[in-house]
């Protein structure tokens, strides 16, 4: 400590002080702020809790870092062609009442999830996809997930889901089973669906589109 | 007038005048002492002596015959410094006190600094693999595919948190608590309370790594420990940053030179983010995406950024043998820098769900940002001006003025890549993790290499046994990165364009990024193999192989040394 300085004078002060001062602006802004404006947000009246299942294949997505690279957050069509790619309106904040944690995610290695379920409702198409992606997307460089499911030599057992696999991909003698991780997994894939109407702000003219621009 | 409009002219208006208050403010001597502070990091017989442990004897000579011709540098001081001490015997007295604080600082600060870079080395080859493993799975899906913990998903993440909190952060960490006690000419105050601290945050690094390769992760970018890990890493970061503190708060130095500023700042900046971010149960939907990236830029501004330049700025000067270029800019870029950077986390979700006036703020920071590069950039750049020759003679200046350019590049493009244009091609492609590798590795790695090159002959009082490896590692890394960068930015910008095109299909934008993939895939096999040749020289100096040498780096023997219990270069 530097002697015959007072306690105003020193540099550690400043520094302390400052520092300080200028992380809780930022913080004030960018997390209180959004915390207080968007603490009150309703989910939209068309979309419906996960079940129970639906989380626990919501968590599989997670621990297996699907959103590297699928987003969730269709773009404005005003921004980038994402509606007419069949992904789905521009979001409102509402359509993630029930996420968290969030998985808006930063990549579109592939296409956008936000509304997979609407897009691709198959359950058939959903675990195969898992199970063997380039069985039905050729040129897909996403991971298959083995690990999901089980190989049966055989037959199967009463209570099994098989995967039915294009022929071309599926091995004689030899069924594909799901595993329940599998089966949670695509029930939330399938409840990816935020095609309702998004809520509009008072006064707004209608319009799917008008409703995702970012004027919240 | 349009909301946003007015949000932007607002923001804008009200950064420039913090800009002007700041320029005021140290006019008036607010917010340091001026150049006389420059000088801190010298003792007054070092002013145009260069400086390089990892040089040889020859590079060394190579490097003073090159910086000779600058002796008005050290005219200009010792005229300034020794009219202060008014008779030469008292000169001479606080010429011995000066060597001899740094032996003290030295070795004070030797053994937490060996263990937390030796942690260091061995994460940053760790997440070398993680990553290039994770490069070729995107071009080969079908490779590996049996194991959970190698998909995919869970090995990138094991690569990026391996690569902040494992190699970045240790690394900075080890850097720092050398760098203190020098900086203050003072013990380093609790030095095994730091060591368990590196300790605990090294375990909490490796439970989290095994927890998100069993699927055990809080699922946010940067933030994937779960967060009950995270309270390893909280407690052992304290442990290591309260000694610093207490360094900082008993220090021998009338002023604080600029990377303390930056380092003090950053230690108490790091927790803060880390807690509030990873706090369970408090986040929720959209608010948490905006806490999220209010994180994820901030750990990059705010505690990586930060200790870099630390070290930038004390290895470029000290090298050299000649002050940085100005003082006063170098505090400016460190307020400035803390400013706006605090605040550019909206840019990571423009085209979100997220307020407009949230985004708009995070553009219009990234644009003022341009204001802190530029100061560290004319800073630092001025500073080597006319010597650049000496890169050749340095291997600590070779890396660290390298990361220096690559920080000025890195904000560049990220302040770019902000702007809304832009970022509608970038944002969602592989050009925004090409520009995460230039920050993160192109920036912040490079001037640890070079760091750590300059700090181990110190810790160690050993020599780099074989100089001849510092040259592969730094070509190897060199060529390596440059394939991975320029590849994948092109690729990732071409993907960006294909994926506006509403009518290319969206598998066209996967299938034209293959051989840029395959191309960041070689350039990433490429510096993982520099990282190699990296560690084994690391750890062939830490066994001592290689001639047995007396340089004229070397010091008393360090505590390192009774801690390996390893033979000394007597």
């Amino acid at each position: 400590m530097s002697a015959g300085k007072s306690f105003w004078e020193m540099d550690e002060l400043r520094l302390v002080i400052g520092a300080m001062l200028i992380l809780g602006g930022a913080t004030g802004i960018l997390v209180v702020l959004p915390y207080l404006l968007l603490e009150d947000v309703r989910p939209p009246a068309g979309l419906k809790p996960y079940t129970q299942e639906q989380q626990i294949g919501r968590r599989s997505y997670i621990a297996n870092g699907c959103m590297y690279c699928h987003s969730q957050q269709p773009r404005d069509i005003k921004q980038a062609p994402d509606f007419a790619r069949g992904w789905g309106r521009a979001p409102v904040a509402g359509d993630y009442a029930y996420d968290t944690p969030h998985l808006l995610g930063t990549m579109r290695t592939g296409p956008d999830l936000l509304n997979i379920g609407a897009r691709q409702p198959s359950k058939d198409w959903q675990l195969g996809h898992l199970y063997q992606p380039r069985a039905y997307v050729p040129g897909s460089i996403m991971p298959p997930y083995p690990y999901l499911f089980e190989i049966r030599q055989g037959q199967a057992q009463p209570n099994d889901t098989v995967v039915n696999l294009p022929p071309a991909f599926a091995k004689p003698g030899e069924v594909v089973v799901a595993k329940p991780e599998a089966l949670a997994l695509v029930a939330y894939l399938l409840a990816l669906d935020r095609t309702y109407p998004a809520l509009l702000p008072l006064g707004k003219a209608d319009n799917s589109a008008e409703a995702g621009k970012d004027k919240r | 007038m349009d909301l946003t409009v007015g949000i932007l002219l607002g923001t804008f208006v009200l950064s420039i005048l913090a800009l002007f208050f700041f320029i005021w403010s140290m006019a008036q001597g607010l917010f340091g002492d001026g150049q006389s502070a420059a000088a801190v990091i010298f003792a007054r017989s070092q002013f145009g002596m260069v400086e390089d442990p990892a040089a040889t004897a020859e590079q060394q000579g190579d490097l003073q015959q090159e910086m000779d011709p600058n002796e008005k540098y050290y005219d200009y001081f010792d005229v300034a410094m020794l009219a202060a001490t008014r008779e030469r015997l008292a000169a001479r007295r606080r010429l011995r006190d000066d060597a001899a604080h740094r032996t003290l600082a030295d070795q004070s600060s030797a053994g937490v600094v060996g263990v937390c870079l030796t942690l260091a080395v061995v994460w940053l080859v760790l997440a070398s693999f993680a990553g290039l493993i994770s490069s070729i799975k995107l071009h080969a899906p079908d490779w590996w595919v049996q194991y959970d913990w190698l998909t995919f998903g869970r090995l990138r993440a094991m690569h990026t948190s391996m690569v902040a909190y494992g190699w970045c952060s240790l690394a900075g960490i080890g850097v720092t608590l050398w760098l203190i006690p020098r900086l203050l000419k003072k013990r380093l105050i609790g030095a095994k309370y730091s060591l368990v601290g590196g300790a605990l945050w090294s375990t909490g690094v490796f439970a989290g790594t095994i927890a998100i390769g069993m699927g055990y992760t809080d699922g946010l970018e940067w933030l994937e420990f779960p967060w009950q890990i995270d309270i390893l890493l909280v407690v052992g970061g304290a442990l290591v940053g309260f000694p610093l503190w207490l360094t900082l708060l008993r220090r021998k130095v009338e002023h604080l030179y600029v990377s303390v500023w930056y380092i003090g700042a950053g230690l108490l900046w790091f927790p803060i983010l880390f807690v509030i971010a990873n706090w369970p149960g408090l986040h929720f939907g959209v608010q948490q995406a905006t806490t999220n990236w209010w994180f994820g830029h901030n750990v990059l501004g705010l505690w990586f950024t930060p200790l870099g330049l630390a070290a930038a700025y004390y290895f470029i000067p000290k090298v050299l043998g000649k002050p940085i270029h100005s003082y006063n800019l170098s505090l400016l870029g460190f307020w400035s820098l803390a400013f706006f950077y605090s605040q550019v986390g909206g840019h990571h979700l423009i085209g979100g769900p997220v307020p407009s006036w949230f985004v708009t703020i995070g553009i219009v920071q990234s644009m003022m940002m341009v204001i802190p590069v530029f100061a560290v950039a004319v800073n630092q750049h001025m500073t080597v001006l006319g010597n650049f020759r000496a890169l050749a003679h340095s291997p600590t200046l070779r890396f660290v003025v390298l990361g220096a350019m690559l920080y000025t590049a890195a904000s560049v493009q990220g302040s770019l890549e902000a702007l809304r244009s832009v970022n509608t091609v970038t944002h969602f492609t592989h050009y925004t993790v090409a520009h995460a590798h230039l920050g993160l590795y192109g920036f912040f790695s490079m001037v640890m290499f070079g760091s750590i090159y300059f700090i181990m002959p110190r810790v160690m009082n050993w020599e780099w046994p074989y100089p001849r490896l510092i040259s592969l590692h730094f070509w190897l890394v060199l060529a390596g990165f440059s394939i991975y960068f320029i590849w994948l930015s092109i690729g990732g910008w071409l993907q960006g364009l294909a994926m506006l095109d509403e009518k290319t299909p969206f598998m066209e934008s996967v299938a034209l990024t293959l051989p840029y993939l395959k191309a960041r895939s070689i350039g990433g096999a490429l510096m993982t193999l520099g990282h190699l040749v990296f560690a084994v020289h690391f750890f062939a100096m830490g066994w001592k192989f290689g001639p047995t040498r007396l340089g004229a780096a070397l010091l008393e023997p360090s505590l390192f040394l009774r801690f390996t219990g390893k033979r000394t270069a007597t």
